[in-house]
């Protein structure tokens, strides 16, 4: 086995665990690190951006490479989500400190663990094993554990660190239940093995191994039915480790998933696509109306992630080249879209620094702070899907798949879903514009954080539009990439 | 044509919409008024530049720019007549917008010349895509118009209008997904020619009429209009009444029809039927009105009905008369908003019975106001009766029901429009402060008065009108014509007599020796 291949290959992880070991170290030893270890993470999150990108462009590297035997596969599906998760994490990085500095209870770890979530999280989308698959995502789900439980004084938190936990650990089992009875019945953890062992049907024990991985990762990319954790885990953990959340760590679950119901099980599609058409119409539906009624913004957007799980599904479902590379769309602008309603929802200070976090609270604001206003209802409109807004791109090549699919009635329904979920993604315009003020909102935001907004606005902004073409080929040879491992 | 001038259309308001936003209120309505003015310039220079009998498709403009679709642009006969009804009320709307708002001026002015931008385009749009893009996008700055700038219900009116129209042409978005997908092209004209299978176009129909429908709006979808209507400021009721509601029917006359020939030609009896109910239903609630709003959004409705009428009549006369009645309820729907604009903003009331006697203090409003409510009706002379006579000629072709019911519609509408107006601007002065109330300013003077122009001129010679579509309509009548019903009228072309119906024996000697007299 050539090592150094391997090992050049793996380069963004490793370069990832190096800086998270040294900075555990660092934070042990040396007094106040907290801001030298945010910029270093940022810094190292940076370097395995631009490795990443580099492999994803390298002309040799086109067909992909395995690395340590067939644990763990580079491609350009994993590289293109792993660019979405190092962006995505970066950005978090950014608009955090500030969050925890009024309760001095920023501390050193807080990078750390985004490193270590960082690396497991490149891992599930590499994983071409069900033992790397594992243990990437348990290193994932554990590190996001402890940061939904970051504010140690705070009850809310801790409560939803403890929720995240036990609801976390029975999807681990169940998946991990599943990954046995899979393994059992095709005799192999490999991808590629399992795929040949069901290349000539399923027998019903390895269906129900199927069927268990698929509600194990249900769970972590909260789609319905397994999704009643996220409104109380989004709503209880700190607002930057929310952002995260609704981000990052959903990119990387559902692309393990699309990888792992695309190649692994991709020879039995009509076993999984029933299972994946209903997660998809639950999600949109609970997740549109679940929203409704919701006073609390966390809580909206935590029922706005659900809501757009669902459209992404419908990529899934779809089970095509186009469908993948229109969830890898959808992915790419979701991140924008969530990551840039949660800054603004973080820049939502009053004049003592207090945040502002319920409907309430923010009403009127475009008369204090007409920016701002303006920059959450464009996000907001283009959650919702209208055009001109970037939004609507994710939507269209998701149903533009499942068209092309034949699957006219899941397009249809769903799109018509989307129109109750219009309903409170309007209610935030409607407040801010429509509505008196009620409390005042601070005037100044630091500078970090109108960066990232700037970024993520401009992006959804009807010049995203511009970047349709190259968008479109990124995603279309990542998805190629999937499909030609058959 | 190789200067981009409908690209400029779009830029110039997009570009003084985005510098409205920072700018103080006297700056911003200057610059609002500009852009619409320079705008109202580049259509009347479209017009003149516009070739009669030349290329289907004029002005035609491409660039690839986004995957999946283009940005293209062009305009026919059709288009170019649309295009300048909007950019025709844009400054009015703008200068009827002068004083009536004092809140958050900027961002008003940014709203509506964003929904500039968003008009052109849908009528410019070559592209199926860039076409439902620019369709649905004038749901937002329409929200924020109506939520922000509205009266006391604006709330729930900005609710129902986004809400109603987003889930009607969400389904369409479908359509057009698995048309493109089948005939592999996004490209209007080319889909205009596509022969899709006839099973295939009823469901693509009703998708399409899920949306047209909402916009135009037709019985039982309407209910959102008037509530739109009553609650948006004045210039934005003048604008969802001149140039929103004609997206309906432009999306008809641009898909419906030349797309699903077959399946239009099917639900010939679902257009008629709900158009018939609409006229009497829709002109008998107008006739119990206490608001004036209510009353010409109402009145809206009833006109919209003989548009639809007119276009599913698969002939020319009804397609024409269907275009006319789009400009010309465009021009006089606007205008009578802006005539109740004009009395709201010194009273701060559209009660009806807070009025009376207004011909006594307000003499140059009242003729304005007789006027516009005599074209609404369809008097002779203004463009409200080529357009009913001709819609209804043509659906007269196809269905002598139908004409009978839309015409007792129009008597309907003569109805409620005269009693609004006796108890508006005649009967004795009985409000002291409606009577005190001062006539019309050189402001509302500039806003009306070329509108009256406009109506007079298509009243009299509808021709200049005309001649621009002509080509387009006598092409869709050959498209639809595989398709067209058999009418149950049956008309019968008769042999022309010899002479002239007044020929008189005895008076032929004296033309004659006229004749002679002449050597």
């Amino acid at each position: 086995m050539d090592y150094a291949a391997s090992f050049y290959i793996i380069a963004p992880e490793l370069m990832l665990t190096g800086a998270a070991l040294i900075l555990l170290l660092v934070a042990a030893w040396v007094r106040d690190a907290a801001k030298l270890a945010t910029i270093a993470a940022v810094v190292a999150l940076f370097g395995a951006t631009f490795w990443t990108g580099h492999l994803l462009l390298d002309p040799s590297f086109d067909q992909g490479a395995d690395a340590f035997g067939g644990l763990y596969r580079m491609d350009d599906f994993g590289s293109v989500a792993k660019l979405l998760i190092y962006l995505a994490t970066i950005a978090c990085l950014v608009v955090t400190p500030r969050f925890f500095d009024r309760r001095g209870a920023y501390r050193a770890e807080y990078p750390v663990l985004l490193l270590l979530n960082a690396v497991g999280m490149g891992m599930m989308v590499s994983a071409v094993d069900l033992m790397t698959l594992y243990i990437g995502l348990e290193l994932s789900s554990l590190s996001s554990y402890v940061l939904a439980s970051f504010l140690r004084d705070d009850t809310k938190s801790s409560e939803a660190g403890l929720k995240y936990f036990i609801l976390g650990a029975l999807a681990s089992g169940i998946i991990l239940y599943g990954m046995s009875l899979v393994y059992g019945f095709s005799g192999s953890t490999q991808y590629a093995g399992i795929r040949l062992a069901f290349a000539d049907g399923l027998s019903t024990g390895a269906l129900f191994g199927v069927v268990f991985v698929l509600a194990g990762l249900a769970f972590k990319i909260a789609a319905v039915p397994f999704h009643m954790w996220t409104p109380d885990v989004y709503e209880g953990a700190p607002t930057p480790v929310t952002a995260f959340f609704a981000s990052a760590p959903k990119v990387a679950a559902v692309a393990m998933l699309v990888r792992m119901a695309i190649d692994a099980f991709g020879a039995q599609i009509d076993a999984w696509q029933q299972i994946v058409i209903f997660a998809a119409m639950a999600s949109i539906v609970v997740g549109a109306l679940g929203a409704i009624g919701q006073e609390n913004l966390k809580r909206v957007l935590a029922y706005s992630s659900i809501n757009n799980v669902g459209f992404i599904l419908i990529g899934l479902a779809a089970a095509t080249p186009s469908g993948v590379s229109a969830v890898l769309i959808y992915l790419a602008i979701y991140v924008a879209m969530t990551i840039g309603a949660f800054v603004a929802v973080l820049m939502l200070r009053d004049r003592d620094g207090e945040q502002l976090e319920t409907f309430t609270d923010i009403a009127g604001l475009s008369t204090v702070r007409p920016a701002l206003a303006l920059s959450v209802a464009m996000l907001m409109f283009s959650l919702a899907g209208i055009p001109p807004l970037f939004g609507f791109w994710g939507k269209f090549v998701v149903f533009q798949a499942a068209v092309q699919a034949d699957m006219l009635v899941l397009a249809a329904i769903g799109i018509a879903a989307s129109v109750i979920g219009a309903f409170y993604y309007i209610k935030f315009v409607k407040v801010m514009f429509f509505d008196e003020p009620v409390r005042e909102a601070e005037i100044h935001s630091p500078a970090g954080h109108w960066v990232v907004l700037g970024i993520c606005v401009l992006i959804i902004s009807p010049l995203g539009y511009l970047l349709t073409p190259w968008l479109g080929a990124i995603a279309d040879s990542a998805a190629a990439a999937l499909f030609t491992v058959v | 044509m190789d200067f981009p001038i409908l690209s400029l259309m779009l830029l110039v308001p997009l570009v003084a919409g985005i510098t409205c936003l920072f700018l103080d209120a006297p700056m911003a309505r200057l610059v609002a008024l500009a852009a619409t003015l320079i705008d109202l310039a580049l259509g009347v220079l479209l017009w003149i530049n516009y070739d009669i009998g030349g290329a289907q498709w004029q002005f035609t403009e491409r660039a690839e720019l986004f995957a999946v679709f283009d940005y293209a642009l062009g305009i026919d006969g059709i288009a170019l007549m649309l295009i300048m009804l909007s950019v025709f009320l844009m400054p009015i709307c703008i200068l009827a917008s002068w004083q009536g708002i004092t809140r958050r001026v900027g961002e008003y002015m940014a709203a509506f010349l964003l929904m500039e931008v968003l008009m052109i385009g849908v009528f410019a749009a070559q592209d199926m895509f860039l076409f439902y893009i620019f369709f649905e996008a004038g749901l937002i700055p329409m929200y924020l118009i109506i939520g922000v700038w509205g009266g006391d219900n604006r709330i729930y009116a900005s609710y129902k209008f986004f809400l109603y129209t987003l889930l009607g042409s969400v389904l369409m978005l479908i359509a057009m997904l698995w048309m493109v997908n089948v005939a592999g092209t996004s490209s209007i004209p080319v889909l205009m020619q596509y022969d899709f299978a006839p099973e295939a176009q009823t469901w693509l129909w009703l998708a399409f009429f899920a949306s047209f429908a909402v916009k135009m709006p037709m019985w039982p979808v309407h209910t959102w209009l008037p509530d739109a209507h009553v609650q948006a400021p004045t210039a934005g009721s003048v604008i969802l009444a001149g140039v929103l509601l004609k997206l309906g029917g432009y999306g008809f006359i641009r898909f419906s029809l030349p797309m699903f020939p077959e399946a239009s030609e099917q639900f010939i009896w679902l257009v008629f039927g709900l158009s018939m109910i609409a006229v009497i239903y829709t002109s008998l609630v107008a006739l119990v009105q206490h608001d004036m709003k209510k009353l010409i959004a109402y009145s809206s409705v009833a006109h919209m009905a003989i548009v639809t009428a007119g276009l599913f009549a698969f002939n020319v006369q009804g397609l024409e008369g269907a275009m006319i009645m789009m400009l010309s309820h465009g021009l006089v729907s606007g205008a009578l908003f802006l005539c109740v604009g004009v009395i709201y903003d010194r009273l701060h009331t559209r009660e009806i019975d807070r009025y009376g006697g207004l011909a006594i203090n307000m003499p140059r409003y009242a003729l304005f106001f007789l006027f516009f409510t005599m074209a609404s009706i369809g008097l002779p002379g203004t463009s409200g009766f080529v357009a009913e006579f001709l819609a209804l000629a043509g659906v007269y072709q196809v269905s002598t029901w139908a004409t009978l019911v839309l015409t007792t519609g129009i008597i309907l509408g003569a109805a409620y429009m005269l009693y609004l107006y006796r108890r508006v601007a005649f009967g004795p002065q009985k409000n002291a402060d409606a009577a005190a109330m001062s006539d019309l300013s050189l402001r509302e003077w500039v806003m009306l008065g070329p509108i009256a122009a406009a109506v007079l001129w298509m009243g009299v010679y509808p021709e200049s009108f005309l001649a621009p579509m002509r080509a387009d309509i006598a092409a869709l009548d050959a498209r639809l014509a595989r398709a067209a019903p058999e009418g149950d009228s049956r008309p019968q072309v008769g042999t022309p007599r010899a002479h002239e119906a007044n020929y008189m024996e005895g008076a032929h000697g004296a033309a004659a020796g006229a004749s002679e007299g002449a050597h």
